[in-house]
């Protein structure tokens, strides 16, 4: 991709706007305050990978490379609007993995939990809850949204999203665990299927 | 006291509300040894924890495999003619 991409090839690059540039416009709305501001953000780190793919050295991956640019932007953008705030300090959700009625006194489930439709063929989630992932994924508190953005819908290892987001390991994992809870909590009921 | 606390722990198997919050440090592979054992002796004998378990991986494999929708054709076409511009003439 790197390669075609240095060529000029401008099928590559289509292929990569196509790729990442929504993902890019959810990351910029957790740190910028509208989604016109995201807009600008998202446009500008498209122009600087343009021009910087000539200087891009290839020690991180591609992706890691737009994202970082992405996310300086993104920064820059937050402070200028007086927003900069760490994700830790916006994170105020901690509350359990599970509804705690789910459970008896004894901490053992009330019933067995319900379970998520798949495709009896595959056993992949059906089509109805994979539309629905990308809706749960944008409700989600903004520090969640973004480790969930970055590792689970992009792909990235967790020593990038660190980096990237600027958090420790513990806090990525604490993210990222009760990010996959609130998707999981929000598609159940649409199951709605018992035992 | 080392060893009370893990007399006090084979006495104490883990219960399902704590099980759901030790998936993803499981999934993640950060689990302390001792703790991935109880995890585990969990999992053989609880079908509801199974059962969820087994949903989360799921539903991790289905987010990896979504893409967002593609960008409006307005704002790709601008993007690729300023790439074009800015990469084609060298």
């Amino acid at each position: 991709m790197l390669e075609r991409l240095r060529a000029g090839d401008d099928a590559a690059f289509e292929e990569l706007v196509n790729r990442y540039d929504h993902s890019m416009r959810r990351l910029a709305l957790t740190i910028v305050r509208t989604p016109a501001v995201a807009d600008d953000v998202v446009q500008e780190t498209w122009l600087a990978v343009i021009r910087g793919l000539g200087s891009f050295e290839g020690r991180s991956s591609l992706s890691t490379w737009i994202f970082r640019i992405l996310m300086n932007r993104a920064r820059t953008r937050a402070a200028r609007e007086a927003r900069n705030v760490p994700f830790s300090a916006i994170d105020q959700d901690d509350g359990p993995a599970v509804d705690a009625d789910a459970f008896g006194p004894d901490g053992r489930w009330r019933s067995a939990p319900a379970r998520l439709e798949t495709d009896p063929e595959s056993s992949v989630l059906n089509i109805e809850l994979r539309r629905q992932l990308i809706d749960a994924v944008d409700q989600l508190a903004p520090a969640q949204r973004a480790v969930i953005t970055l590792r689970d819908l992009l792909g990235f290892d967790s020593s990038d999203v660190c980096s990237l987001l600027e958090i420790s390991e513990g806090n990525q994992r604490v993210l990222l665990h009760r990010a996959r809870a609130r998707v999981r909590t929000a598609l159940a009921p649409i199951v709605g299927v018992n035992g | 006291m080392r060893f009370w606390r893990r007399h006090s722990r084979d006495q104490d198997p883990l219960a399902c509300r704590e099980f759901v919050e030790l998936v993803t440090d499981y999934l993640e592979g950060t689990l302390a040894e001792d703790e991935r054992v109880r995890f585990e002796a969990h999992l053989a004998e609880c079908d509801g924890c199974a059962g969820y378990l087994q949903d989360m991986r799921r539903m991790v494999d289905a987010l990896h495999g979504v893409r967002g929708p593609e960008p409006d054709p307005v704002t790709r076409q601008a993007l690729t003619r300023a790439f074009h511009e800015l990469r084609g003439s060298g």
